[in-house]
C-alpha cells in the first residue's frame, strides 16, 4: 500500500476528533493554569483576600528582595548538585543492568526500581529521620568502629539523601533503557580495535546513549528543583529553597500573587533548562 | 466435599418474610438516626477535633466534627477569607487575631450570660483584648499556654534556660532550632532587648534591634520546623533548644518520659491564648454554643488541659478544681495548683508574661519579610 503526500492540508475531522482530548486537557489542565498564575501575580491582597488587579507591585517586592534571589540561585545550585549525584550514583548501576545483566535480570531489576514509586515519597522521606539522626542507623553503626555521631538531617546532605529518595529510581531506570539500546556491536567493535573499558564507556556509550541519559538529567533537575519535602523535612528549611518561599509567602500574610511571581521565575527556568536539554540531546554531531 | 446445614438454619418463607419485615420496619429508624448526625466545621489548630477531645460531646449530641487545620493566626485568617461565607460554624483563634476575626465580620455576637465569665481564673481572661466590640462579646477564652525557653535537660541546666541568652550558649550550635513562626520568636527576641510590655509596640531603633540581636542567633540555628518537625527535632535530640515554643510542645513530649521542659526565663515569656468564636452565617449557633459551654465545663477544661496534641492551662477555677482532683500529676507539671511558683496565673499576676500580639508599629508584612531574609541568611 502507498500513502500519497499531496502538498495541500485539509481538515481532517477524524484525526481531530482523537486530538481533540489532549488538546483540551492541556487547556484545562496546563495552559489554563498558568494564565491564571500570570494573572494572579498581578493581583493584590488585602485583608488576608485576593483582589483582581493589574499591579506590578509583586514582581517589584519580590526581584527587589536579597533572600529571594539567594533562594534562587541556592535552588538551582542544589538542583543541580542533585542531579550531578544521582547521574553519578545510577550511572553504574544503570551500566550494569544494560551491558552485564540478562534480559530477565534487567527486567526484574526495572520492576523492583518502580516499586518505590507505590509508596508515598512523604513516607520514605521520614523514614529518613530512624536512619540519619544522631542517634540513628548510620551513626550507631559509625559508632562500632570510634566514628561520630555527625549530624546529617538538617543539613544540605539531608536534603541531598531526600533528592536522591525522589530521584534516582527514576534516573537509573532512564539511564538503563538509555544505554540498552546502544548497539552492542559498536561496543564490541571498540573493544576489538584496542579501546579501553573507561574509554568505550566515553567514546562509545556515553555519546550513543546520550538523548537518553540527557533527558534522565533533566528529569532529574526538574523534581529536585520544585520539591518541597527534602529540602523542609530533612533539610530543616535551612537553605530555603524556592518551594519553601512560595510556602511562607503563602503561609503568612496569604501572599498568594507573590508566591505566583515565584512559581514563574520557577517555570522560566525549567522551561530553559528543559529546552536546553532537548537541543543538546537532539543536537546532530558536527562532521570533522 | 458438602455443606451440612442444620434444621434449624433453615430459611424457610416464614422466617424470610419476619426478618426482612423487620429490617424494613426498622429502616425508617436507623436512616432516621443517621440523619440526624449533624455535621460541625470546625476551623481550629491540630488536635482540638480529635477523639480525646470531642467523642463524648459527638456521641452525646449526635454531631460529627469536621476539621479543617492550621498553623498561625494568619493562616487562620487566610483559610476563612478564601472560603465561601458560612463554610465554618466554630472557629477556635489565636487570641490576639479574634480582632481581625470580628473587624472582617466573620464572627458572631454571642451572649455572655451564656458562658462562665464569673469563674475565670483571671480578670483578664474575661475581659481579654479584642474579645469584647463596643459592649458586645465575640469571643472566650477557652485555654492558654506560655512560651519561653523549651529544652533538652541533658543539654541545659534549667538556670542556663532562665534567660535567652541560653540560646547562645557554644555548646548549642547547630542545635537551636525555631518554631517556623516569626511571631513567637521575634517576640522573645524582643523580650530579650528589655522590651517588656511593650515587646510588640516596637519603634523603628527597637525593631531595628530587634532584628539584629535575632540575626545574631542564626549561627545557633539548625533548622526551621512545623509542629510535626518541632516535636520530633526534640524527640529524637537533633535539636535540644527550641525558640517560640513552651509546654504545648514539651509537655506533651515530657508526659512520654522525654528529658525536656519549658521555663519562663527573666526577661519574660509570652502567652498564647485560644478563644472560640461562631462563625457568622452558620445555621447551627445553637450546637456551637453547646459545645463552647461543654469546652468551658469543669470537664471540657480538663479534657483541654489533657489534650492529647498538645496541653494547655485551665482558665476557669471550676476546671482548676476538677484537674487538682482527677490529674493531680499533670496539674503539678503544669503548675496548675495554687501557691506552685510556676502557676500560670501567679507568672501573669507578676507581671512576667504578655499576652501575644501583632506588631503594632510595624506591618505583619514587615516582621514576616525579615523572618525570610533570616531563614536566609
Amino acid at each position: 500500500m502507498t500513502t500519497k503526500i499531496t502538498g495541500k492540508k485539509h481538515f481532517d475531522l477524524y484525526a481531530m476528533t482523537w486530538r481533540l482530548p489532549i488538546i483540551i486537557w492541556q487547556g484545562m489542565f496546563f495552559v489554563g493554569p498558568i494564565i491564571f498564575m500570570i494573572a494572579m501575580s498581578f493581583f493584590l491582597v488585602q485583608n488576608y483576600r485576593m483582589t483582581e488587579a493589574f499591579e506590578f507591585v509583586n514582581w517589584e517586592k519580590m526581584f527587589s528582595r536579597g533572600y529571594f534571589w539567594d533562594s534562587y540561585w541556592h535552588t538551582v545550585w542544589i538542583a543541580s548538585l542533585s542531579t550531578i549525584c544521582a547521574m553519578c550514583l545510577a550511572f553504574p548501576a544503570a551500566y550494569a543492568l544494560a551491558f552485564r545483566a540478562s534480559e530477565n535480570t534487567r527486567r526484574m531489576a526495572i520492576f523492583l526500581l518502580i516499586i518505590p514509586f507505590f509508596s508515598s515519597y512523604l513516607v520514605r522521606t521520614f523514614s529518613w529521620f530512624v536512619i540519619l539522626a544522631e542517634s540513628g542507623v548510620v551513626n550507631a553503626a559509625l559508632g562500632w568502629i570510634g566514628l561520630g555521631p555527625f549530624t546529617m538531617l538538617n543539613t544540605t546532605f539531608g536534603t541531598l539523601v531526600g533528592y536522591m529518595t525522589l530521584t534516582l529510581p527514576l534516573v537509573v531506570i532512564l539511564q538503563t533503557l538509555a544505554m540498552a539500546s546502544v548497539d552492542k556491536t559498536l561496543v564490541e567493535a571498540a573493544h576489538n580495535l584496542g579501546c579501553k573499558p573507561f574509554e568505550t564507556i566515553w567514546r562509545v556509550i556515553i555519546p550513543l546513549a546520550k538523548t537518553g541519559l540527557i533527558i534522565a538529567a533533566v528529569f532529574c533537575f526538574i523534581l529536585s528543583f520544585g520539591d518541597f519535602v527534602a529540602p523542609f523535612y530533612l533539610g530543616g528549611s535551612q537553605d530555603p529553597t524556592l518551594p519553601i518561599l512560595i510556602i511562607d509567602t503563602t503561609k503568612s500574610g496569604q501572599q498568594w500573587p507573590r508566591a505566583a511571581v515565584v512559581a514563574i521565575m520557577m517555570m522560566v527556568t525549567l522551561f530553559a533548562v528543559a529546552f536546553t536539554g532537548i537541543a543538546l540531546a537532539y543536537r546532530k554531531r558536527s562532521s570533522s | 466435599m458438602t455443606t451440612k446445614f442444620s434444621k434449624s438454619s433453615n430459611l424457610t418463607r416464614r422466617s424470610l418474610l419476619r426478618v426482612g419485615g423487620g429490617v424494613l420496619l426498622s429502616t425508617p429508624f436507623v436512616s432516621r438516626a443517621w440523619a440526624q448526625t449533624t455535621e460541625l466545621n470546625v476551623l481550629a489548630w491540630y488536635g482540638h477535633a480529635e477523639p480525646d477531645m470531642v467523642a463524648e460531646f459527638e456521641a452525646t449530641n449526635n454531631v460529627k466534627f469536621v476539621p479543617k487545620y492550621y498553623a498561625g493566626g494568619d493562616n487562620m485568617l487566610a483559610l476563612i477569607a478564601q472560603s465561601p461565607p458560612g463554610t465554618y460554624d466554630l472557629i477556635l483563634s489565636d487570641g490576639e487575631f479574634v480582632q481581625q476575626l470580628n473587624a472582617a465580620g466573620y464572627i458572631q455576637e454571642m451572649e455572655a450570660a451564656d458562658y462562665p465569665f464569673d469563674d475565670m481564673l483571671h480578670p483578664d481572661f474575661a475581659d481579654f483584648p479584642g474579645h469584647w466590640a463596643d459592649g458586645k462579646l465575640y469571643s472566650v477564652i477557652m485555654r492558654g499556654g506560655h512560651l519561653g525557653v523549651s529544652f533538652n535537660r541533658n543539654a541545659m541546666t534549667e538556670e542556663e534556660a532562665s534567660s535567652y541568652e541560653g540560646f547562645w550558649k557554644p555548646e548549642l550550635k547547630g542545635k537551636v532550632g525555631h518554631f517556623d513562626w516569626h511571631l513567637p520568636t521575634l517576640g522573645q527576641m524582643s523580650l530579650k532587648n528589655g522590651n517588656g510590655a511593650g515587646l510588640f509596640d516596637l519603634s523603628d531603633d527597637q525593631w531595628q534591634a530587634v532584628q539584629d540581636t535575632t540575626m545574631s542567633l542564626r549561627s545557633q540555628v539548625g533548622g526551621f520546623f512545623d509542629y510535626g518537625g518541632t516535636f520530633n527535632g526534640l524527640k529524637n535530640g537533633e535539636m535540644q533548644a527550641m525558640v517560640g515554643i513552651g509546654d504545648w510542645i514539651t509537655g506533651a513530649l515530657e508526659r512520654d518520659g522525654a528529658p525536656v521542659g519549658s521555663v519562663i526565663p527573666r526577661e519574660g515569656g509570652i502567652q498564647w491564648t485560644e478563644s472560640y468564636s461562631i462563625g457568622v452565617e452558620t445555621e447551627k449557633a445553637d450546637l456551637c454554643k453547646k459545645y463552647i459551654q461543654y469546652t468551658m465545663s469543669p470537664a471540657g477544661q480538663v479534657k483541654s488541659a489533657q489534650m492529647l496534641a498538645y496541653p494547655g492551662f485551665c482558665v476557669t477555677k471550676a476546671g482548676r478544681a476538677l484537674l487538682n482532683e482527677v490529674d493531680m500529676v499533670e496539674a503539678q507539671r503544669t503548675g496548675q495548683v495554687d501557691g506552685m511558683a510556676n502557676d500560670p496565673i501567679t507568672l501573669i499576676n507578676e507581671g512576667r508574661i504578655h499576652y501575644r500580639d501583632v506588631p503594632k508599629q510595624q506591618s505583619l508584612e514587615d516582621w514576616n519579610d525579615f523572618w525570610s531574609e533570616y531563614k536566609n541568611a
